[in-house]
């Protein structure tokens, strides 16, 4: 990871080794993740809740009363845990980024795959974001503009926040001597 | 001068009476709309007198305030406009950043002698300043400052690099123009019959306010067994006569419509080579005068129709990052011989392919899951089919399937294509026309290889070029084929910059 600001990479290697986003990076997406989740459990304790009464109720619907106590919202709970903990790490695993002297290549997607690659002579802007599940993480979120309609925002997470602020600085100063 | 320009100013006087007339124009509907209905029983004309008598006088008082409360002051560096009646709003657009201004004269400010001047900054449409309306005079007078400010600007900060500064040139050279009959010709191409589309969703309006209701199924059973017994006593020659006239109306309606619109919107149509760039002057009512700088085209899309294609009929427009009304690439030659077309290209810095272009295809796979992909549904509705009725019914979605499927084929055969050479990439595709984009290697600014997952599995991607002002992709490649490319473009990029350093 210290080797990625060197301008070491060749000006033709865009299909070289991608560098590993922060570790934290799987835990970031594990906690957006679990926040997501959190109404389908609710909603699965609520259904529950709902029907166990009407079991007890209506004779007709004593057939519900067969299914255990805590059965479904059970069931959905260990989907979910099981969700929390292999999706985050397929995604980890197929993200990436190469960074070499001129440009930056930004690599994503479990199914759906993409494989970026920006000029920095072409960078209009830089963000660096910090949300607060990314600040207790210490990661940050890269994003370069570029003036293109297809990829005007290309997003690079995950990456730790001083390494985020010093590509910033990196790129920026890339910019500037473009534009001189 | 200074002082006089940096004075805030107010547009015209007389947009106020356009924003009048405006409203009028806003008042007719309603007004209409209330008289024709059961609203207010037998007053509801005076309702309506009054309901449009408030809308006028609402609509000038506040045209007149809107006027009264925006000014704008020609500065040092930048232009700044203030406006709104409640809500203040103050704007500057620095000179630098005015990528140009164009002028539009719609039909009523016309009789005025005014002009709406907008000061594009490339920002996209509602971004831009708008000045409604201001003399023609003082239209050209803030360009022609504009320019001037924005020369000066970049010739102290470019000053080192030695810019070629363009100066005042003599008359632009003509490179398009429209005749008449070429009018006349590119609108009978342009046939539409959405004037219907207006038509029935006028009358689905007025259903709501006329007495009569124009859904209720009787009123029409009605109509019609009056007509049929008409209809019937008058003979069959009759009746296909009436089929004949009533397609032919139809006929006729459609061809007017695409006439009319096309009259309106590209009379006088001319572009010229000027020193600013390209100048585009067109329009019957509403008159439009953009120029566009040569560098900031970054792209040609060179498109055209299955039936005008047929009679050699192309349409050239220019990819930039400033939007033309609502569509985002600019119309230079909308209706134009292949041989019109080039020099227009080669004016813009583009070649246009030829022989020794070296054209590739898409990867097979890609064909043949696109084929698989176009009879899926068919195939689908085919067995369901088979499945629950009667025998032989499923034999017209099969046949569909495989028409989809060879249609695939042919487009994938014929059309689907892309070559790349030392300073441009072409990407062709299109199944009853060929439809053509040219892109500038060093003109785009990201490059990406993406695939879903049946493409991963088939080793096939899409290359998705980042352009500015437009969509540009190249589908199926060979995933080899997209690496390569990439490579290529962005070595041309990267070269460049180090040439600059």
């Amino acid at each position: 990871m210290d080797n990625a600001l060197a301008p070491h990479a060749t000006l033709l290697d865009d299909e070289g080794a991608l560098t590993r986003l922060h570790p934290n990076y799987t835990w970031a997406l594990r906690v957006g993740m679990l926040l997501r989740l959190v109404p389908l459990v609710i909603a699965a304790l609520v259904v529950e809740v709902v029907l166990a009464e009407a079991a007890q109720s209506d004779p007709d619907l004593a057939a519900l009363a067969l299914v255990p106590q805590g059965g479904l919202s059970g069931a959905v709970m260990l989907a979910v845990l099981l969700l929390l903990i292999f999706v985050p790490q397929r995604r980890y695993n197929a993200r990436g980024y190469q960074m070499s002297a001129d440009r930056l290549r930004v690599v994503r997607g479990v199914l759906w795959h993409s494989d970026t690659v920006v000029p920095l002579s072409r960078v209009q802007h830089i963000d660096v974001h910090q949300g607060p599940v990314e600040r207790f993480f210490g990661i940050a979120t890269l994003t370069l503009h570029t003036a293109g309609t297809h990829n005007a925002s290309v997003h690079l997470p995950g990456l730790g926040a001083d390494l985020a602020r010093a590509m910033r600085e990196d790129i920026r100063a890339h910019i500037k001597r473009e534009s001189l | 001068m200074s002082s006089h320009l940096s004075t805030p100013r107010r547009t015209a006087p007389t947009s106020v009476v356009i924003g009048a007339l405006g409203s009028v124009q806003n008042a007719i509907l309603p007004a209409l709309a209330i008289a024709f209905s059961g609203i207010g029983g037998s007053g509801r004309f005076g309702v309506a007198i009054a309901v449009a008598a408030a809308a006028i006088v609402i609509g000038t008082g506040l045209a007149y305030l809107g006027w009264r409360r925006l000014t704008y002051v020609v500065g040092e560096a930048d232009i700044r406009v203030e406006s709104g009646i409640v809500s203040r709003a103050a704007r500057s657009v620095p000179y630098e950043r005015i990528q140009d201004v164009s002028l539009a004269e719609p039909l009523l400010a016309r009789l005025f002698g005014l002009v709406a001047v907008k000061f594009e900054t490339g920002a996209g449409g509602s971004e831009d300043i708008t000045l409604a309306y201001v003399t023609t005079a003082e239209g050209s007078r803030l360009r022609q400052l504009v320019r001037e400010r924005r020369d000066e600007e970049a010739v102290a900060k470019a000053a080192a690099l030695a810019a070629p500064a363009p100066s005042e040139e003599p008359a632009g050279q003509v490179l398009f123009q429209m005749s008449p009959q070429r009018l006349i010709t590119f609108g009978l191409f342009e046939f539409s019959l959405a004037v219907f589309a207006v038509l029935l969703g006028l009358l689905q309006y007025a259903d709501n306010f006329v007495d009569i209701s124009l859904w209720d199924a009787r009123v029409w059973e009605r109509w019609l067994s009056e007509q049929s017994t008409w209809v019937a006593r008058i003979g069959p020659a009759a009746q296909v006569v009436g089929a004949i006239a009533a397609v032919f109306v139809l006929v006729v309606i459609g061809f007017a419509t695409g006439l009319l619109r096309t009259i309106t919107r590209d009379w006088g149509f001319v572009l010229e080579r000027t020193a600013r760039g390209f100048r585009r002057r067109r329009g019957l009512f509403t008159r439009t005068d953009v120029v566009m700088p040569v560098h900031r085209v970054q792209a040609l899309a060179i498109t055209t129709g299955p039936l005008r294609y047929r009679f050699g009929w192309r349409s050239l427009s220019f990819v930039s990052l400033a939007s033309d009304n609502e569509s985002a690439s600019h119309a230079v030659a909308p209706f134009a011989r292949i041989e019109e077309i080039a020099p227009i290209a080669s004016a813009a810095g583009f070649h246009l392919p030829d022989e020794a272009t070296g054209w590739q295809r898409s990867s097979i796979a890609y064909r043949t899951d696109k084929a698989i992909g176009a009879a899926l549904l068919f195939v689908v509705v085919a067995g369901v089919l088979a499945l629950f009725a009667p025998a032989g019914w499923f034999l017209i979605p099969l046949g569909a399937a495989l028409v989809a499927a060879a249609l695939s084929l042919y487009e994938w055969e014929l059309r689907r294509r892309h070559a790349i050479d030392d300073s441009q990439i072409f990407a062709m595709h299109g199944l009853l026309a060929p439809q053509l984009q040219i892109a500038t290697r060093l003109k785009l600014h990201s490059v990406e290889i993406a695939q879903g997952p049946l493409a991963r599995l088939r080793g096939y991607a899409t290359l998705h070029l980042g352009l500015g002002g437009g969509e540009m992709a190249i589908r199926g490649l060979p995933l080899a084929r997209a690496r390569e490319l990439r490579a290529k473009i962005l070595t041309t990029i990267t070269a460049t910059d180090f040439a600059h350093i």
